[in-house]
């Protein structure tokens, strides 16, 4: 689970260009990368052909957004625990078996593993798109056109405001830790990093307290005025959804042919 | 075990987004009651924590190490509707900013990462509660809770699998291979968690949601023995 993740988290994410893909709004993002990646799920293995199709359709699209590909390939490093359960399943599944290259491998663990690589690495190609050009308060107001609930989308909000505060927090008793000669012992200094964790949570909290209140005497009323850009366009939404169309198409034609 | 595009099919990934759905619906309702006007601040800044926490890295052996998954700790910390929405909002945000899970594994993953691990926490902590008294009671109940949360949602994941898993591992092989991989790290994460709820207990004690009206923490006028 996210060991990936660095400091000024909302900042390093976007990758800011000038470009069809980055101008669209956040909703219309959102919808095309969500029908796109489940129309790719949606599709029957052994139709390899159409997941090279897709794998070209958000090429395009990250060509389109000018996005520099080896930041892109650096970002799906996330998918390596799934590359390596796909890798595994030829080994591990009932045959009938297939020899390759001295190898006994099973035929149905071939076709589901490399479908859910082709499937998986789709998907993180599209979340990775979508994240290095959607920036975080277009993303959160985007999430609240398309009927997320409020709450919810306010909560995410704050946390993406403050996780940046409270990762310095804990970068600041880590430095704390170590000229106090800490270092680390294995399960003897579990103690010590749990005892940071409890003293994280309360300055966690007690800053929620604070924020709260300075919150309350700016004249808060328990809703926060919505940010709303102006609402999409029909042009857009047609930009947009070009990239899911083209996947449908695909999706018939893998249809018909399986 | 963020769930990848693909890994399940499609109506599994239907089923379980609609059950999220509602299911974070009425936790969006009830932490209204916990939290109250403080909803969005508090559940931000918590989810905050539990983000930074799944940064926290505690050294195993060999130069490996485990982080914390923060479900039954959030639920304890400040209640079970606030810690559900805090670790899906998690889940949620990984998901659309680090690719970490796919988009249409969403429903999967919030149900299994944020739901199944802060509910069943919160049930087996209220039922040890009930015989576990005193500060060392709800520390003890905490470790337990904690540790029986990661397999109780390691089986949860396995059985979706079953129903709609695109792999073609044997069920029963994924089943013991998960839940014995996470019995283990349960019980990294039920010791962390009880060391946790114990450094707060001793500073904080109101802020621990599963520990009120179980220890006193109001102040007391005592008799000095001096006079």
């Amino acid at each position: 689970m996210g060991t990936t993740q660095q400091h000024d988290i909302a900042g390093k994410l976007l990758i800011a260009r000038h470009s069809v893909v980055h101008h669209l709004p956040a909703e219309v993002k959102l919808v095309a990368m969500l029908s796109f990646v489940f129309l790719v799920v949606l599709t029957p293995l052994g139709q390899w052909w159409a997941f090279g199709v897709y794998g070209l359709l958000i090429i395009a699209v990250i060509a389109a957004a000018k996005l520099p590909p080896v930041r892109v390939v650096k970002r799906m490093v996330i998918e390596v625990p799934f590359v390596i359960f796909a890798i595994l399943m030829p080994f591990f599944s009932a045959g009938p078996y297939v020899e390759y290259f001295g190898l006994q491998l099973s035929e149905a663990g071939l076709i589901a593993g490399f479908g859910l690589l082709c499937k998986g690495t789709i998907g993180v190609l599209s979340s990775v798109t979508l994240a290095a050009t959607t920036p975080m308060r277009d993303l959160l107001s985007g999430l609240t056109r398309l009927k997320v609930p409020t709450l919810l989308v306010e909560i995410a909000g704050f946390m993406v405001r403050y996780v940046d505060v409270i990762v310095d927090e804990m970068r600041r008793m880590k430095i704390a830790r170590q000229s106090r000669g800490y270092f680390e012992r294995g399960i003897r200094s579990w103690p010590v990093i749990a005892r940071s964790a409890g003293a994280l949570f309360i300055r966690a909290y007690e800053r929620g307290e604070r924020v709260h209140l300075a919150m309350l005497s700016r004249g808060y009323n328990g809703k926060l005025p919505s940010y709303s850009l102006a609402i999409a366009t029909k042009a857009q939404w047609a930009t947009g959804m070009l990239l899911p169309m083209g996947a449908a198409i695909i999706l018939v034609l893998a249809w018909r042919m399986a | 075990m963020h769930a990848p595009d693909g890994f399940i099919n499609a109506p599994v990934s239907l089923g379980t987004g609609a059950v999220s759905a509602s299911i974070l619906a009425i936790a969006l309702n009830k932490a209204k009651n916990e939290l109250d006007e403080k909803a969005a601040p508090m559940a931000g800044l918590v989810a905050a924590y539990v983000f930074a926490a799944q940064m926290l890295n505690f050294p195993v052996a060999l130069g490996t190490s485990g982080h914390l998954l923060g479900g039954a700790l959030a639920a304890i910390l400040i209640g079970p509707w606030t810690g559900m929405i805090a670790v899906s909002v998690v889940v949620i945000l990984q998901a659309l900013l680090f690719a970490d899970g796919g988009l249409t594994a969403l429903g999967f993953n919030v149900f299994n990462m944020g739901i199944i691990t802060v509910f069943s926490g919160w049930f087996v902590f209220i039922l040890l509660t009930k015989f576990l008294k005193g500060r060392s009671g709800i520390v003890i109940a905490a470790f337990i809770a904690a540790l029986i949360s990661v397999p109780v949602s390691a089986v949860s994941f396995v059985s979706q699998y079953a129903i709609g898993g695109t792999g073609t591992l044997d069920v029963l092989d994924v089943l013991v291979a998960m839940f014995s991989v996470h019995v283990l790290i349960g019980i990294g994460e039920g010791l962390i968690t009880a060391l946790t709820i114990s450094a707060v207990l001793v500073l904080r004690p109101d802020l621990v949601f599963g520990a009120r009206g179980k220890i006193k923490t109001e102040l007391q006028i005592k008799e000095s023995k001096v006079s």
